[in-house]
């Protein structure tokens, strides 16, 4: 079949390529209706990586982010119009101890192989979920949720039982639907979000606390604390957390950063802290997200407030302009996706 | 009932040192023809997909659907007509003998040699054609059209902005397509090689939809080079 990718070929710069795309028997072939962009992809559109980075990924269609619905199954397993969620992450093999998202030899869309900013997207048949009652522009927040899924799976299994207090750093994207998680899965904790932007702190009204990061209480201390910052704002973030956080305490890594980020270790030391590392999210954490949509019916208008733009894409011309746009929204980013 | 009807009516120029019909040259990993095929075979929309080709190249096409496209039994193999338009006819009368046809019902008609159609420009044939009489696929122009009317002496030049290059699919009621078409003479049918240029004569209304540049027809053995060269693999 040929398939017509999207592929960013140079910052900046898309062009659709025409792809001869094998199709085996365990693939199915899925139409994307919606996307949403990332701060990952965001980096690669701006050329915000390092110049080998980019040499060495690109070309490469961007996004990881998408649904859309099965318009063929060989196996004839999925109904054609079936709504699908797309998981990026794609394990060759299995582990009984290591998740497929950490496994190193996974590959993952958008990242050095094409992400699903194509016309068509085969995938393996194992790749896809099936939802229900749920809108599309909605559910295509369930990759960033599973993420959310997975770092709460590894803070559950890791930290310690004192859950009383909960912070999380950073009020982007990624900060808003992990502090909504925690919110919903610890309704006896109290749940913190320290942030930069007061107008965007203004969104977590679920949350039970919000602090600019400048104007903390002195006494305030939070249990285990969750940073969602990333980039240039991950040191001040990590080593902000590391003064607050009370003993023993366990913090979620889940900011990426381009650069090594220098961290007070001797506080981490003294205090006994965990530091848990959290990346992308695999199958189970997307039946986790979807479930948890489902079981909170009020977390999908939650989810809706942080859309901030819903851009019709038609031709490269619009890919451009979501770019754009996305790059000074407040949060999410989402493409309906008529190419 | 909403059918597709692949135009691999004609024998073409002979392209290169062969003489296999253009639709049935490999590009990439198969067979142009059944590359344009599998497009209309994911829209589920469509009941029957009906492939108009030579008398001498029927058993041909049919075992190359077997080989490419084994477990699908929605399509059809029938002999094209001696003119573009014949083709789609023969298509219509297919119809008109094999199923129960309806005012509503409509064929979108593509060349098998445009391998590069998308789900989208199929999409929106199919989404306007219910909607309309008939529809053509078309790009704006991007080249200065020249008309001359006698010999080398321009007689017009259209502005452009207003131009486009018509493409395929176009997407026609069936019925409606049938009457008009029976509704020329012998002369306009052989003047009138464009089934949408039919419609039009006869006053009747055709909608447009978007191409798309690259939904190229592999006509010459330039153009076939061009298709394989930016054929691309898949990065995983």
């Amino acid at each position: 079949m040929i398939n017509q990718s999207y592929r960013l070929v140079s910052p900046k710069q898309i062009r659709c390529e025409l792809v001869d795309e094998p199709i085996s028997y365990d693939d199915v072939i899925v139409r994307p209706t919606y996307l949403a962009i990332c701060a990952a992809d965001q980096r690669y559109y701006m050329g915000k990586r390092s110049t080998d980075i980019l040499k060495d990924k690109l070309p490469m269609a961007l996004i990881h982010e998408a649904v859309g619905e099965i318009v063929f199954d060989p196996k004839k397993e999925f109904a054609h119009g079936t709504k699908v969620v797309l998981i990026p992450n794609t394990p060759v093999e299995t582990d009984d101890i290591i998740k497929e998202n950490y496994l190193r030899s996974s590959y993952f869309k958008s990242s050095g192989y094409d992400g699903f900013m194509q016309s068509l997207v085969v995938t393996q048949r194992t790749r896809v979920i099936a939802y229900k009652n749920i809108p599309d522009r909605i559910a295509v927040l369930f990759e960033l949720m599973s993420v959310g899924m997975n770092a709460l799976e590894h803070f559950e299994s890791y930290s310690h039982m004192r859950k009383q207090v909960l912070g999380v750093w950073g009020c982007g994207s990624v900060g808003f639907i992990t502090s909504l998680i925690l919110k919903k899965t610890f309704p006896n904790a109290e749940i913190i979000v320290f942030g930069t932007s007061e107008a965007k702190l203004r969104y977590f009204q679920f949350a039970d606390e919000v602090y600019l990061i400048d104007n903390i209480p002195p006494d305030l201390r939070v249990d285990h604390a969750f940073e969602c910052v990333g980039g240039s704002g991950s040191e001040a973030a990590i080593n902000q957390i590391i003064d607050i956080i009370n003993p023993e305490g366990s913090i979620a890594l889940m900011g990426v950063s381009e650069n090594n980020v220098p961290i007070n270790t001797r506080m981490v030391l003294e205090k006994g802290l965990t530091l848990l590392g959290n990346s992308r999210s695999g199958y189970e954490d997307f039946e986790n997200a979807i479930n948890f949509v489902e079981r909170y019916p009020e977390a999908q208008e939650y989810l809706a407030n942080i859309i901030s733009d819903e851009i019709v894409i038609k031709n490269v011309r619009d890919i451009d302009e979501a770019f754009e746009e996305d790059a000074s929204n407040d949060f999410k980013t989402i493409m309906k996706w008529e190419i | 009932m909403i059918y597709a009807e692949i135009l691999a009516g004609g024998n073409g120029r002979r392209m290169g040192n062969t003489d296999l019909p253009k639709q049935f040259m490999i590009l990439g990993t198969k067979p142009i023809i059944i590359h344009t095929i599998e497009q209309f075979l994911l829209d589920q929309r469509i009941n029957k997909i009906i492939v108009c080709c030579p008398k001498n190249w029927i058993s041909y096409m049919q075992d190359t659907l077997k080989k490419y496209i084994p477990e699908e039994n929605n399509i059809v193999v029938i002999e094209g007509g001696a003119t573009r338009n014949e083709s789609i006819m023969n298509g219509c009368k297919y119809i008109k003998e094999n199923f129960d046809l309806k005012d509503n019902d409509i064929i979108i008609t593509h060349d098998a040699v445009r391998p590069f159609v998308t789900k989208r420009i199929i999409d929106d044939n199919i989404t306007v054609g219910l909607t309309c009489d008939a529809v053509d696929t078309v790009v704006p122009c991007t080249d200065t059209i020249v008309e001359c009317k006698k010999g080398d002496i321009i007689s017009n030049i259209p502005d452009r902005a207003i131009m486009y290059q018509g493409q395929t699919p176009q997407t026609f009621k069936i019925k409606k397509l049938m009457k008009v078409y029976e509704s020329l003479t012998d002369e306009e049918k052989g003047i009138l090689t464009d089934a949408c240029k039919m419609f039009v004569m006869k006053k009747g209304k055709v909608k447009i939809v978007m191409g798309e540049d690259f939904n190229v027809k592999v006509t010459t053995m330039h153009d076939y080079k061009v298709c394989n060269a930016i054929l691309m693999e898949r990065n995983k």
